[in-house]
């Protein structure tokens, strides 16, 4: 592979996050280069969505900081992360049902339209060119992630595994420099995993996106990433290239459990 | 008049004949991002010319096979332009094979360039290779995924377009001068077919086979620039490169390449396209859709489609066909066309469609009626790789369920005294690529072909395809027997799902029936009738008179053929189990195995020959589980009545 993994562009120092007497996150600490694809993987409730929520802003640390491509600070809000260049989905899928394929697609692109609320409804002026540029890069999603075939099928309609494809699809629509990604093969059969592995090592290849992933499909997180860290009860016990985690003590026991 | 103009023409001088007959008008379209992207011949015949040049630039020759493997998209069909402009040949390929099966035909075409549309198709090219280290050069479409691939054979088409358009600025009389050398008798394309044992052949196909069937078949149904054509068939298939390929070199129409293989309906739609080829199975997934969803529809809906679906089995056919009807059903059919037929052609993308063939197998009754009742104008055509397909079609106004039409004109169809159908006709093969020992088996020393079918021309001059020759047997008594075309009347009944027929070399015809648990559990329930399983249900007294009623019928229509007549079914049982194909009972394409059923079952057909009227059966069966284990049963024979010829055409 030709890839080349750069400095790094976000930075998580020291986080720790509770609510009320539960510790989600203790202070964790974590990079991620840019052009790489980072795993976060962990036993349930070890904080790995968590920690996904502190990044993009969802929520607001009690401790330390966030860098994003050099601008530390210790809150952001959801809107300046994703104006920043951060795009997600979700666990359970978060798109609009009763909306087609194309529109949900085009709610990604609604941090781009700088049309007026007046132009929009009268489709004029700046609004008619700007729907316009925002269709074709929408086809070019469309295209890449091959879903041309359910482009005009309200999305509650279209099984688990091309939701997931959708909200991939959304994500990338705000072309984003980092995409963080929550369980996105969960749920799914094997086709589908392999179909959805090749659609994250294709963005991360042509785009050259930066991506962060929860998995629990150890093969996956094996065969994708660059870098993986461990989360359990909230703090990192381990962080590097995947053979090595493999191999930690620390994590096989994390997942196996030890006798106590 | 178009049969003595084609004979000097190759395909790459009816491209240049189209760019000056009609310049700007569109001659291919492709869906790409959304969009219908066209392309006009005089653009068409700019980027054939780059390609033909870069391959020439290449080292390409002529002679030169050229690989093309994907999806049906505009660039691979330039591609198979700019082959056959220097004179190659283009060889194309099933895009959904995997790589062992590619590799057979390169080496037996001795390919050392190949087309393929993306990443997918590249791969099983570069595993093939250690095995035919003679593959030179792969050239790609869709750049997608390759960017890291750094193999030295591998390059995209738009860098070869790109030395090609150099190679022209420098020799800007080489395309024409190339195209000039061609001659009508050079092999225009190799089509590699399937065949059912053995590894493929390859049928060589000259430009003057292909141009003088394409001529025929356009003038056969009128078709003109003004009309479209969806293809969607694998390019490998030789239906693809004569409807779609050849009939656009000769009649300049506009080619319609679907966005994505999954997006077809939707394309098919978009498009509406005025003649449209699909293999019965398709018909059967559309009408099937259609079904499914007149079910989840509203009551009115499902009322009004009931109704009008009435109407137009009692006269729709007849009005399409322009024989009389009753005035009432007249202007029902026309309300229908209004609310029901109209609504649904256009849903199907079915409006603009003039003709529609469907061929390769039987298609059922129901599913032939049902089309040409809401008018459209649906026909069967008969013929293979081999003869350019085109061996039989019904003409508009000449059709029937049974048969698959006339000989077409030009077309020699000559029944051997096996009863197999030999045909003699421009569009013969020239020869099976390098197997001159397969070729001499096929084509005799008049010319003929040996189709491998076995059939017969009824009164009218139909010809009716029946089996293939070599499972056709006679009766003791001289009638031909030919299974599976009783099988197949028999299994177009919702409720039979397999059927074995035996008569060869016997004095009657006998069948063993396996239902249709699905269709008769739902008909037992809506009688009340209680059954615990297959076997019980097969056995129960109501169930052996419904499939008595089928075979009844059945025996019916044979009667009124006078050279089948004999071959009714005049005893049948109905089997205890299901045929499966892991007992060896079929083939895994489901494909009954006539003779060893017959061996299996052996004390079965003795009691169906001895005239008794039951027989107790232990058979040996592999459950789903893996396990083996033993079924008894005590069947009950039943006789079937049969017809005579005058009491059959008296009840038709």
């Amino acid at each position: 592979m030709g890839k080349t993994v750069g400095a790094p562009i976000l930075e998580v120092e020291g986080v720790s996050l509770s609510f009320g007497g539960v510790v989600a996150l203790q202070a964790v600490t974590f990079d991620v280069r840019e052009h790489e694809i980072r795993a976060i993987i962990g036993p349930n409730g070890a904080g790995k969505s968590s920690l996904l929520n502190v990044i993009n802003g969802f929520y607001h640390p009690q401790q330390g900081s966030i860098s994003f491509k050099g601008r530390r600070r210790r809150q952001v809000d959801p809107h300046e992360a994703a104006q920043a260049g951060i795009a997600r989905t979700f666990q359970n899928i978060a798109l609009f049902r009763g909306m087609t394929v194309l529109d949900n697609l085009m709610t990604g692109r609604t941090l781009k339209m700088t049309s007026n609320f007046l132009q929009q409804a009268l489709y004029w002026g700046a609004a008619r060119r700007e729907e316009l540029e925002h269709r074709a890069k929408i086809e070019e999603v469309i295209d890449f992630l091959e879903i041309q075939h359910i482009r005009k099928t309200p999305v509650g309609r279209l099984p688990y595994g091309l939701q997931k494809r959708v909200e991939l699809g959304r994500a990338l629509a705000a072309e984003p420099q980092l995409l963080l990604l929550d369980e996105p093969m969960a749920g799914m059969n094997l086709e589908e995993k392999q179909d959805m592995c090749r659609f994250i090592l294709d963005v991360n290849d042509q785009f050259g996106t930066t991506i962060v992933l929860i998995e629990h499909d150890m093969s996956v997180v094996m065969d994708l990433s660059d870098r993986v860290a461990v989360l359990d009860y909230g703090r990192k016990i381990a962080d590097g290239a995947p053979d090595e985690v493999r191999r930690d003590q620390a994590v096989i026991d994390a997942y196996l459990g030890v006798a106590h | 008049m178009l049969l003595e103009e084609a004979s000097t023409d190759t395909f790459p001088r009816l491209l240049l004949k189209q760019v000056e007959i009609r310049p700007d008008r569109p001659a291919i379209r492709e869906k790409d991002l959304g969009i219908w992207q066209s392309w006009t011949w005089t653009q068409v015949v700019e980027r054939v010319r780059a390609l033909a040049c870069g391959l020439a630039a290449q080292g390409f020759r002529r002679g030169d096979r050229l690989a093309i493997i994907g999806d049906n998209r505009p660039r691979l069909y330039w591609s198979m332009m700019a082959a056959q402009a220097l004179g190659g040949i283009p060889v194309p390929l099933y895009q959904d094979a995997v790589a062992g099966e590619m590799a057979f035909v390169l080496g037996d075409a001795e390919i050392e360039y190949a087309v393929a549309e993306d990443q997918e198709q590249v791969d099983k090219l570069l595993e093939i290779l250690p095995q035919w280290p003679r593959l030179r050069r792969i050239y790609f479409d869709d750049p997608r995924g390759l960017r890291h691939y750094a193999q030295a054979e591998l390059m995209s088409l738009d860098s070869l377009e790109a030395i090609g358009r150099d190679f022209a600025g420098r020799n800007p009389e080489f395309f024409l001068d190339e195209i000039g050398k061609g001659e009508p008798s050079d092999v225009a394309v190799i089509l590699y077919t399937s065949g059912t044992t053995g590894n493929p052949k390859g049928v060589s196909q000259t430009h003057a086979a292909m141009i003088r069937t394409a001529g025929v078949l356009v003038e056969f149904d009128g078709i003109g620039k003004g009309d479209d054509l969806l293809c969607y068939l694998p390019m490998a298939w030789v239906g693809d490169f004569l409807y779609s390929y050849a009939q656009v070199h000769i009649a300049g129409f506009c080619l319609n390449c679907p966005e994505s293989p999954d997006t077809v309906m939707t394309d098919l739609r978009e498009i509406g396209p005025t003649y449209f080829f699909a293999p019965p199975r398709i018909y059967e997934n559309i009408l099937t859709q259609v079904m499914i969803r007149i079910e989840d529809a509203g009551w009115v809906k499902r009322r009004m489609f009931r109704a009008f679906m009435g109407v137009a089995k009692r006269a729709g056919m007849k009005i399409l066909e322009g024989k009389p009807a009753p005035l009432v059903d007249r202007l029902l059919y026309r309300l229908g066309e209004v609310f029901v037929y109209g609504p649904l052609k256009n849903v199907l993308g079915m409006s603009r469609i003039r003709v529609a063939y469907t061929g390769g197998e039987a298609i059922g009754p129901d599913l032939f009626d049902f089309y040409r009742s809401i008018g459209i104008n649906l026909k069967q055509l008969y013929g293979m790789t081999e003869t350019c397909v085109t061996v039989c079609m019904q003409s508009s106004g000449d059709v029937r369920l049974d048969t698959v039409g006339r000989p077409m004109p030009g077309v020699e169809v000559r029944i051997a005294g096996s009863g197999e159908v030999l045909v003699r006709s421009p569009g013969v093969m020239k020869e099976y690529y390098r197997r001159a020992d397969a070729t001499r088996e096929v084509i005799d020393a008049e010319g003929f072909f040996h189709t491998g079918d076995a059939g017969y021309f009824d009164a009218d001059g139909h010809l009716k395809i029946i089996d293939r020759a070599k499972d056709v047997g006679k009766l003791a008594d001289g009638t031909l027997f030919a299974p599976k075309y009783l099988e197949n009347k028999l299994k177009f009944f919702p409720y039979i799902k397999e059927a074995v027929c035996f008569g060869d070399r016997r004095e009657k015809v006998c069948a063993f029936v396996n239902i249709d648990m699905a269709a008769v559990g739902n008909w037992a329930e809506k009688r009340n009738l209680s059954y615990t399983g297959y076997a019980d249900l097969a056995g129960k007294p109501e169930v052996r008179d419904l499939v008595r009623e089928c075979v009844e019928k059945v025996n019916r229509d044979l009667a009124a053929d006078p050279a089948l007549g004999n071959s009714q079914i005049r005893r049948f049982l109905i089997l205890h189990k299901e045929l499966d194909a892991d007992d060896g009972e079929l083939t895994r394409t489901r494909k009954v195995r006539r003779r060893f059923i017959g061996e299996k079952y052996d004390s079965l057909v003795n009691a169906l020959y001895s005239g008794e009227a039951g027989c107790h059966v232990e058979t040996q069966m592999r459950f789903e589980d893996g396990r083996a284990g033993t079924v008894s049963a005590d069947l009950a024979i039943v006789d079937a009545k049969t017809f005579d010829d005058a009491a059959a055409r008296k009840a038709a």
